[in-house]
């Protein structure tokens, strides 16, 4: 379990302080993947590199299975970081090693002997589907494959946590997709806690339990990410879960409402029903589907009918819809 | 043969041909002459990587943002003893470093005792091509090997150290030339070498045969370091991708 307790990390510099993240509480519990999601600058990497103290919180603590990280002596937080691995957006791997070489290094810094860690190298390298290129340098690999090198770099030393930042972000879609789940795979099958930082909704949709929203240095949100993206409370949660509606301004003048089929249903016919029950055309303004953990959540934004009283109708009617929420749209902005 | 030359030489208006011939064509002269121009230089070479590769590493790793931040005033006095060693003359240094060499060796004069001047000049000047080549370093691996719990003297030998390799070759062979160079000069101080007999016989005596001979062979012998420091650069170089090429030719 991994405890984010009031941390801060203010930056100093000739021209001002500087405070990237403050008031940070997290939990994630064992075998979670739990996502930070944050638009560039909201202080998400200083977050995740707070967890293994790359960055030192000027405040607060990090307790990893109630261990204090703060606490510990240099040579202690060297041995816990070899519990905690890490992937990065630029994979980062030692290009004059071979993706076999790359594997070992962290064994060879535990003293592993040399036979032992090339033997389990060789084992991970077949886990992350790379056995045919051991031999290949960094050079020969594409990005897809050096992510795979700097995923089995991470698993050599059995951690317990795996630290990803931004680790897809500098792959294509397709890419992106496996390099997810494959962590999905190896966090089923070993229980390892996944730490993902991510700009990209897509990424947390696709492999997160859970989800924290970073928005200026603060959590504006937290929580199972069913829970967050289906009713954002935050205009930060809002602004991500929703990034494609329209312009607030161009939002015609009747009321417009943001209805979210939570779950299962998504494909019911709302619209069509709503036109045949109640006689009230609606406007489509914008609609999307996600699929969470094998649930498919829809939003849709409604323009509702000039006229009050059918819209009162329509309102009523919506509201009415087993696992339907729906919500008046006042201060939405794409 | 002999006469032959002289006419050869003599024709295109060069004087004194007998007693240059006579000299370039002894057997020894010109072979003791190349080693002692490698040996002193390549041994001051050596001597300036034991004292410039640490202070070249502590550069980059001393740094306040380094992975192992030494006091500010300590890093000020270093850089500070560098760029003044730098900025002598090596003409001057010579002379200056005098007793030194008298200390070390016994004494300041001969092919040996350059040795002390080369290395004391070329330290500093290995030290910043280590600073450059380090520079290079990708921040992002360090990080990684930071959060793999490497200590600061494990990502030194085993991830700077190996990651700058191909970098560091082309900085020894930049290093080792200009020490050829600086020792060129060493006949001031009563050193010997090609660059001394190009000096004493070619320019001071008027020999501009013996003089062309000594520039072309040290024209060679930078040529030849030069290509073996680049080759090597390249072999270790795993990020360029040579197999592939290669294959390409075969095809």
């Amino acid at each position: 379990m991994i405890e984010i307790k009031n941390v801060a990390k203010t930056y100093k510099s000739a021209d001002g302080d500087f405070t990237a993240i403050r008031n940070i509480n997290l939990t994630v519990e064992d075998g979670d993947i739990f996502g930070i999601i944050g638009l560039s600058g909201a202080g998400k990497s200083t977050l995740v590199r707070c967890i293994n103290l790359l960055e030192v919180p000027t405040e607060g603590d990090v307790l990893i299975d109630g261990q204090s990280m703060l606490s510990l002596s240099h040579k202690e937080l060297l041995a816990a970081r070899k519990k905690i691995g890490m992937i990065f957006q630029g994979f980062n791997l030692l290009s004059q090693r071979t993706a076999l070489g790359n594997v070992c290094f962290p064994m060879e810094l535990a003293g592993v002997p040399r036979k032992d860690a090339v033997k389990r190298a060789r084992e991970l390298l077949q886990i992350v589907d790379l056995g045919s290129k051991e031999n290949s340098y960094p050079s020969q690999l594409s990005g897809g494959q050096k992510q795979r090198v700097a995923i089995a770099r991470a698993l050599a030393t059995d951690p317990k946590v795996l630290l990803c930042d931004e680790a897809t972000s500098a792959l294509d879609p397709k890419t992106t997709r496996d390099i997810l789940a494959l962590i999905r795979d190896i966090n089923k099958r070993t229980g390892i806690t996944v730490v993902v930082i991510t700009h990209d909704m897509k990424v947390i949709e696709e492999i997160c339990t859970k989800v924290a929203i970073l928005d200026g240095g603060v959590v504006a949100e937290s929580g199972s990410v069913e829970e967050v993206f289906s009713s954002p409370k935050t205009e930060a949660g809002r602004r991500l879960v929703y990034p494609d509606g329209i312009p607030f301004e161009m939002l015609p003048n009747s009321r417009v409402i943001r209805v979210v089929f939570n779950g299962g249903t998504a494909y019911q016919p709302l619209i069509a029903s709503l036109a045949i029950d109640c006689g009230v055309k609606v406007n489509i303004l914008g609609a999307d589907t996600r699929s969470i953990d094998g649930k498919a959540f829809g939003t849709m934004l409604l323009g509702l009918p000039e006229s009050e009283s059918e819209a009162t109708r329509a309102l009523a009617y919506i509201a009415a819809q087993k696992d339907i929420t729906v919500e008046e749209v006042r201060d939405y902005r794409g | 043969m002999v006469e032959a030359l002289t006419n050869f030489f003599e024709d295109l208006g060069m004087r004194k041909i007998p007693e240059q011939l006579e000299f370039l064509l002894t057997p020894e002269n010109i072979p003791f002459a190349i080693w002692e121009t490698l040996y002193a230089p390549l041994l001051a070479t050596v001597l300036a990587y034991v004292i410039g590769l640490p202070l070249g590493i502590l550069l980059v790793t001393g740094e306040q943002n380094g992975i192992r931040p030494l006091p500010r005033p300590l890093m000020q006095v270093l850089n500070t003893v560098i760029n003044l060693l730098r900025s002598i003359p090596f003409l001057i240094l010579m002379v200056l470093v005098m007793p030194l060499s008298r200390l070390i060796l016994g004494t300041s004069v001969g092919t040996m005792a350059t040795v002390v001047p080369l290395t004391v000049a070329a330290a500093p000047y290995v030290a910043r091509l280590v600073e450059g080549s380090l520079r290079e370093m990708d921040r992002g691996v360090i990080e990684a090997a930071q959060a793999m719990g490497c200590s600061p003297w494990q990502i030194v030998t085993k991830v700077i150290l190996p990651e700058c390799k191909p970098s560091l070759i082309t900085g020894a062979t930049n290093a080792a030339i200009t020490v050829l160079g600086y020792g060129a000069m060493a006949g001031a101080i009563g050193g010997g070498g090609l660059g001394a007999i190009a000096l004493m016989r070619g320019y001071n005596r008027g020999q501009t045969l013996v003089l062309y001979v000594a520039v072309i062979i040290l024209v060679i012998l930078v040529q030849i370091i030069q290509s073996v420091g680049t080759a090597l650069a390249v072999k270790t170089d795993k990020r360029i991708q040579k197999t592939n090429s290669k294959k390409e030719k075969r095809k």
